[in-house]
């Protein structure tokens, strides 16, 4: 059975409507990532403009959270917000110097791409820590055997095999989720 | 959809998501606690030239005297509410 993210979004939307300052800090840790994906990833910002709109996303995602309607649907209204202020920014740009277009069924298919990868940072947060560990450390900051090694103080010899079996083991995580899902379908 | 993907494909997406750099993060949680701060402060050099070019010349002890921690996105938004960024 697959477990459920310790906080959900309506939960987290809840607590900052509240004004539980640490609600916050954990909604903008949850989509850190994913902002700074849409910006670099999927638009290719510069990373001062990159930077102008991650502040102005959350910026707006603070100051409006009272009208999101339904809380559990952040992720779909964050990634609206950042897609908006990224094409602005865009246009700006290239208002001062003209530059390609972005082609919007390649921004599709990156920002799908994209929420495929939250789902699976998702079902990462739902392991024990070492594999969490192991894995961002490795795929997402690129971190060499022997980096993950030393700070870690693992044997060398041990991390691939490591990564391995915690990759095992959220795969495990994201088909529990199917097999829980499924029922519902019929 | 749940869609199923083996380990090489989960590698690549884990690839996706970088984390954004530690000082944005900071910055995201931190600003909307402090804008009221900012606010006034601007207002209150708006109202007082003095204190104005007293800010202007040293932002970041101002900002640090106000009680506010003179991160550099803070020290942004500050410039932009007083017209000198």
């Amino acid at each position: 059975m697959t477990r459920p993210p310790a906080t959900s979004d309506a939960e987290l939307v809840r607590r900052c409507r509240e004004g539980d300052r640490a609600a916050w800090d954990q909604l903008v840790e949850r989509y850190s990532r994913y902002v700074y994906g849409i910006c670099v990833r999927v638009f290719r910002l510069p990373e001062s403009d990159a930077e102008d709109v991650f502040q102005e996303v959350f910026a707006r995602v603070f100051a409006r959270l009272d009208t999101l309607r339904d809380e559990a649907a952040l992720r779909p209204w964050i990634a609206q917000l950042t897609r908006r202020l990224c094409l602005d920014t865009l246009a700006g740009a290239s208002r001062e110097r003209p530059s390609p277009e972005p082609v919007p069924e390649a921004v599709e298919a990156a920002l799908e791409e994209l929420d495929d990868a939250f789902a699976v940072r998702e079902a990462l947060a739902r392991l024990p820590e070492p594999c969490r560990e192991m894995l961002d450390r490795f795929f997402a900051r690129d971190q060499s055997y022997r980096t993950i090694s030393a700070e870690l103080d693992l044997p060398a010899g041990t991390i691939a095999s490591r990564i391995a079996r915690c990759l095992r083991k959220l795969r495990l995580e994201l088909e529990g989720r199917s097999d829980s899902e499924a029922p519902s379908r019929e | 959809m749940t869609r199923v993907y083996d380990e090489e494909r989960l590698g690549e997406l884990l690839r996706l998501l970088r984390p954004a750099p530690a000082g944005w993060v900071r910055s995201a949680q931190e600003l909307p606690f402090v804008r009221p701060r900012l606010d006034e402060i601007a207002a209150r050099a708006e109202a007082d030239r003095a204190y104005r070019e007293s800010l202007l010349a040293d932002l970041e002890g101002a900002l640090a005297r106000e009680g506010v921690e003179p991160a550099s996105r803070v020290l942004a938004e500050l410039r932009k509410r007083l017209g000198s960024g």
